[in-house]
């Protein structure tokens, strides 16, 4: 066991960058290659574009005492499916969680070192990270992604967590470059997240329950779903329904699939009378 | 020229370990007593800051006795060892076993190659979720392990405490309140001393949990958990 007498810090993703540069992380200290195509559309017949499996819609709430964040189950390959069920949305420490849009592989790759970074610091330092301090640190891991991004790996989270100091739920949405900025009502990101965002817009107010927070949170997904091709709706056939995982006080909350179930199909039962 | 002394190496090694003993033996105990959930874990702690005793892992505790900056070192040291493990193949696959092994290895080599041995006593426990039995180890100064079952003690008058604690400790069902007070009682016996929930360190590895079984016992609840029924 390497005794690190040389205190490396207490950042995991910094340990691994310079005790460990032998481990292959597709976030890590890429060389710029060349380009393979960035847009989900292009799965077509280019000889240089990669068969990426792509994750698409995924949006955060705030609410009154806390802050929602949900996202669709569909991963795509161009113009194919890759995937009905696939996990957009981690729970990242106790009060924390992330939802990632991009090229499937890196982001959960991302999300699942987050996660331990979180817990690998507060293991280390007996503290836990503020919750600005969390949003900080993902800020340089995506900024890590860069030369990833520039290859067409983009790889984009949304951040939610409750801030313990201020007692409020907290959102924070990234660009490629790592640029971090706080949104104080509502963000979506992914190839749907215009059409969530426009939803959101119009619905949206200041401190509703939480239970209004969620049909708002199911309707801008549904209109995702109808609006653009990567973004997966309600499964009923086979019973995907979108992740929402709330996060107050009391900590992260998974909501349950039933939950869930009913509030979609409270929704498409009235989309049926309108029409 | 002058010749250097000879030291066999018989006396060099009686030596360092005789160094090390005393350093541990200053310093103050810290018990591991298994009880109906888990493993309780309480140390003779008057620091609120200053843990001697912290979680490693999902079901895998740490504590050390003996020197702060030592066990500090080796206890940072493990947490990456096992985050690290954890990263490159599944959580499941960190085992307090390979992490109580890598510490016997380091430990023990230390004590052979450096003039100074470290001055430390540490234990490593892991719960299981299923009927696993729960299991703590015990590392010595010169990386002697040692697998103990119901009750280990580290630091201060280690010996004379694990005899009083064994002969009233009974079974592995016992509850949380009455191993926490066993705990206590046995501090306050063999240092002479009245110890209150301040000054305790006191945390569980509870197999009832899910994730994270490792949880800090507050000097609060520690209170309540000691009051009479």
């Amino acid at each position: 066991m390497p005794l690190f007498t040389d205190d490396p810090g207490s950042s995991f993703y910094d340990f691994l960058l310079s005790r460990r540069p032998d481990l292959p992380m597709l976030s890590l200290s890429a060389k710029p290659g060349p380009l393979v195509s960035a847009t989900p559309a292009a799965g077509s017949s280019s000889p240089s574009a990669l068969p990426l499996s792509h994750g698409t819609t995924v949006l955060a709430i705030r609410f009154q005492g806390g802050v929602l964040i949900a996202g669709d189950r569909q991963a795509t390959e161009g113009f194919q499916v890759s995937g009905r069920r696939i996990e957009k949305v981690f729970t990242t420490d106790a009060h924390s969680a992330v939802a990632i849009a991009g090229v499937a592989g890196p982001a959960i790759e991302l999300a699942r070192l987050f996660q331990i970074e979180l817990e690998h610091y507060e293991k280390l330092e007996g503290d836990i990270l503020s919750c600005e301090g969390k949003a900080n640190k993902l800020a340089q891991m995506v900024r890590g992604n860069l030369p990833m991004a520039m290859q067409g790996l983009v790889v984009i989270p949304i951040f939610a967590g409750y801030d313990l100091k201020r007692r409020e739920g907290r959102i924070f949405k990234y660009d490629v470059t790592g640029g971090r900025y706080e949104e104080t009502e509502y963000y979506a990101v992914g190839s749907g997240g215009k059409d969530a965002r426009d939803t959101m817009k119009q619905m949206y107010r200041r401190d509703l329950p939480e239970a209004d927070t969620l049909r708002i949170a199911l309707e801008a997904l549904y209109n995702a779903a109808e609006e653009d091709l990567g973004t997966g709706g309600p499964d009923l056939l086979r019973g995907i329904y979108p992740t929402v995982k709330v996060i107050t006080e009391q900590g992260v909350r998974d909501l349950e699939a039933s939950r869930i179930a009913s509030a979609c199909a409270t929704l498409i039962e009235a989309r049926r009378e309108r029409s | 020229m002058a010749l250097p002394y000879y030291v066999s190496p018989e006396q060099m090694m009686a030596d360092k370990a005789e160094y090390a003993k005393k350093g541990i033996a200053k310093g103050r105990s810290i018990i591991a007593m298994e009880y109906a959930d888990g493993v309780l874990l309480v140390a003779d702690n008057p620091s609120v800051s200053l843990h001697k005793i912290s979680e490693m892992y999902d079901r895998i505790a740490f504590s050390g006795a003996g020197k702060y900056n030592e066990f500090e070192m080796l206890r940072k040291a493990g947490i990456r060892h096992a985050d690290l493990k954890g990263y490159m193949y599944s959580r499941e696959d960190v085992t307090a076993k390979s992490l109580a092994n890598a510490y016997s290895q380091t430990i023990g080599s230390l004590f052979g190659t450096d003039p100074k041995p470290l001055e430390v006593e540490i234990l490593v426990l892991e719960v299981s979720a299923g009927d696993k039995p729960t299991e703590i180890y015990r590392i010595s100064y010169d990386g002697s392990i040692i697998d103990e079952r119901g009750i280990a003690v580290i630091g201060g008058k280690s010996e004379a405490l694990v005899s009083h604690l064994k002969t009233r400790w009974t079974t592995p069902a016992v509850p949380l309140r009455d191993a926490l007070r066993l705990c206590l009682e046995g501090l306050d016996t063999v240092t002479n001393q009245k110890l209150g929930p301040e000054g305790l360190e006191v945390a569980v590895l509870d197999r009832t949990r899910t994730g994270r079984a490792f949880r800090r016992i507050a000097p609060a609840e520690v209170r309540v958990l000691l009051a009479p029924p």
